[in-house]
């Protein structure tokens, strides 16, 4: 239990998620700071099928899921329907990186334009885990995944992953951020301000997969503050358009530490690792002088 | 009660307004879009107290229309051809939460070559989902059904969504003469929409878990078993409607024509029926005991009806607007199953696929072909 956070807990104990599970720590502490008065909706994936084995559930909220790639529109439509209603609920919207970045990017951009109040949160561990971990758009360059295996040839997935909290923030979104569950204040606080804003918000909360990169069951939480301090993952929100770092990385370590921590980048070679560093530099200056020259992205 | 001459998708339109929707996702596709335009436009005149979601997809329609639904309101949406076809995955997904939602499919063929026009091969292919589908030959019985419809599956012993099936282009663009009922009529027939289930944060359910194969089965038996009780329903439904508003179409499952003392029948669904009540009035004219049966509820399929209207028969034809590729008519394949323990001669004839037309011509060979020992086909 961190200090400060409400003892209530919406996501019950009793799931079957793996032990050291990143997107269970997310989900628990996303419903604190939802709070009762909220609706879930949840995409086909890990959390769907460990939190509601029928006839028991781990929610304690009003809970729906659809399908895999439509929870944006099943959103919508609560969202139209409570207000016809006259109610007023955090509609909060779940789905993984697969639900998020690929099958479901139709639907979560059509659901931006069309403006509806809801927090969409994107647990992103980079890759299909739930259907055996096969590469997704959210999967990092060079990542071993069982549709992208290290080969005697090509060496993991070829490809940068989608800049996709860009490309919300460029749908006009009131509010989009990164967290992490490393730092589970500053996740809990988004989560509240995404639902506090009117409009569509969005926050993409980066979390490990055991099974799926390879690490120890205790060290989710550690690999996942090393993606921060190497400035993999860049904690950063989008308000109004423009980009605040918030939680600035003044000395960053190698990106080398974070990815020898796991199997699935354990066949890069010095020039792979390198290409990465190079990589991540660059990105990290490039966010920096959104913030510093006020970048609008609308 | 105004009678007016009215194009049958502006029609649906009025009688989807007089069931008071509260959300109504949707997306266009030819040749549904005058439904969903006619109730833009009522909404924006304020004539009806609705949300319109301009989805980006059918998928999403379909999908905003659960999320709509499950957050305790009525809903409506429309859709045809590759609409329905990017639905359906959602179809069973609506069905399996039991969900009441009510759908108009303007019907069109399914591409390739790519089409525009009518045959039944959209929704007959999506027979299987779970879902209702009452079939209509003309405007005011459009209207009539589609108030039917929200009634019959919101009925609490049903909890199972509806497809309106009208033909595209001819039915959803034609003009004819209808009668729309008044709002108060139709106030007292069908009654608030009060859901079984919602998403409420008051009382926190599950909907749509994951279903181990220890139960799976178990949720799928009760589906069928609401599905059968929607025979009934169907029927009571109807009847009542019938009551109150002075208008019938069989027993709201099938409706016979100059059955009477037939030897000899033709069986379809939508319009061609029109077409078909023609040629029988003809054939009766020449002393042919003809007669007609039309199919309003593909699913459920009303087998028992089905004996009953046909046991004095020696021969029926089936005519089937979709072709089950590689077998035969879907339409004629459930009617020989339903009718394989009697003696009767049936056979099958494919027509009118992608817009073709079906005339009396064909309909009277296919009508005769029993009596002149011929063989089922192609109306081509």
């Amino acid at each position: 239990m961190i200090r400060g956070l409400p003892e209530e807990e919406f996501f019950a104990s009793g799931h079957r998620a793996c032990a050291g599970c990143g997107a269970a720590i997310a989900m628990r502490h996303i419903t604190k700071a939802a709070g009762r008065n909220t609706i879930v909706v949840q995409a086909t994936g890990c959390m769907e099928v460990v939190s509601t084995p029928y006839p028991e559930t781990a929610w304690r909220l009003p809970y729906i899921h659809g399908a895999f790639e439509n929870t944006a529109a099943i959103a919508s439509g609560i969202e139209r329907a409570l207000k016809t209603l006259g109610k007023k609920y955090n509609i909060l919207v779940l789905g993984g990186d697969g639900a998020t970045f690929d099958i479901g990017f139709g639907a979560l951009s059509g659901a931006i334009e069309r403006g509806h109040n809801f927090l969409y949160v994107c647990n992103d561990n980079g890759a299909y885990m739930n259907t055996g971990i096969q590469r997704s758009g959210a999967t990092p360059k060079y990542a071993h995944t069982t549709t992208s295996p290290a080969g005697r040839v090509i060496p993991g997935k070829l490809e940068w992953k989608k800049p996709l909290p860009f490309i919300i923030a460029s749908h006009r979104a009131p509010y989009v951020a990164t967290a992490s569950i490393s730092e589970i204040p500053d996740l809990y606080s988004k989560i509240k301000k995404g639902l506090e804003i009117e409009g569509p918000c969005y926050v993409q909360v980066f979390s490990p997969c055991v099974p799926g990169w390879g690490i120890d069951s205790a060290k989710s939480v550690e690999v996942a503050r090393l993606a921060v301090e190497t400035r993999i993952c860049p904690l950063y929100e989008i308000e109004g358009g423009i980009l605040k770092i918030t939680k600035d990385i003044k000395e960053p370590k190698p990106v080398e530490e974070y990815l020898k921590a796991q199997a699935r980048f354990k066949h890069l070679s010095e020039t792979q690792i390198k290409e990465i560093q190079a990589f991540v530099d660059g990105e990290w200056t490039r966010i920096k002088e959104l913030e510093e020259k006020k970048c609008r992205f609308y | 009660m105004p009678e007016i001459v009215v194009e049958a998708s502006r029609a649906m339109a009025l009688g989807v307004k007089l069931c008071k929707p509260k959300v109504i996702p949707m997306y266009p596709i030819t040749p549904q879009t005058h439904i969903v335009e006619a109730l833009a436009e009522m909404i924006n005149n304020g004539e009806l107290q609705a949300e319109m979601i301009h989805v980006e997809s059918e998928h999403s329609a379909c999908s905003a229309l659960l999320g709509a639904q499950a957050a305790g309101v009525r809903t409506f949406s429309a859709t045809s051809s590759q609409g329905l076809a990017l639905m359906y995955e959602i179809l069973p997904i609506i069905s399996g939460n039991r969900m009441p939602c009510v759908m108009a499919v303007a019907n069109r063929a399914l591409s390739a070559p790519i089409s525009i026009w009518n045959d039944h091969s959209d929704a007959v292919s999506a027979r299987d989902q779970g879902w209702i589908q009452l079939w209509v030959e003309s405007t005011q019985e459009a209207i009539d059904t589609t108030i039917q419809l929200y009634k019959i599956c919101e009925d609490h012993s049903v909890l199972l969504p509806g497809m309106l099936c009208l033909d595209g282009f001819t039915l959803s663009h034609v003009y004819e003469r209808a009668i729309v009922p008044e709002q108060e009529q139709v106030d007292a027939f069908l009654p608030e929409y009060k859901p079984y289930i919602k998403l409420d944060p008051e009382k926190p359910i599950t909907m749509g878990p994951i279903a181990f194969p220890n139960s799976f089965m178990e949720f799928k038996k009760m589906q069928h078993e609401a599905m059968l009780q929607a025979l009934k329903v169907i029927k009571n439904v109807h009847d009542e409607f019938a009551k109150q508003f002075g208008r019938a179409y069989g027993d709201g499952l099938l409706e016979l024509y100059r059955m009477e003392d037939a030897e000899y029948a033709l069986m379809g669904m939508g319009t061609l029926v029109g077409t078909a009540r023609v040629v029988v009035d003809k054939l009766r004219e020449e002393g042919q005991k003809v007669g007609l049966i039309k199919l309003r509820s593909l699913r459920p399929f009303p087998k028992g009806e089905l004996i009953n209207a046909t046991k004095n028969l020696q021969g029926l034809t089936v005519i089937d607007r979709h072709i089950s590729l590689g077998y035969e008519g879907p339409l004629f394949s459930d009617v020989r199953s339903a009718l394989f323990e009697s003696d009767i001669r049936i056979n099958n004839f494919i027509a009118g696929l992608g817009g073709r037309d079906i005339t009396q011509k064909h309909l009277r060979k296919a009508l005769l072909s029993l009596k002149e020992r011929r063989e089922g086909g192609w109306l081509l």
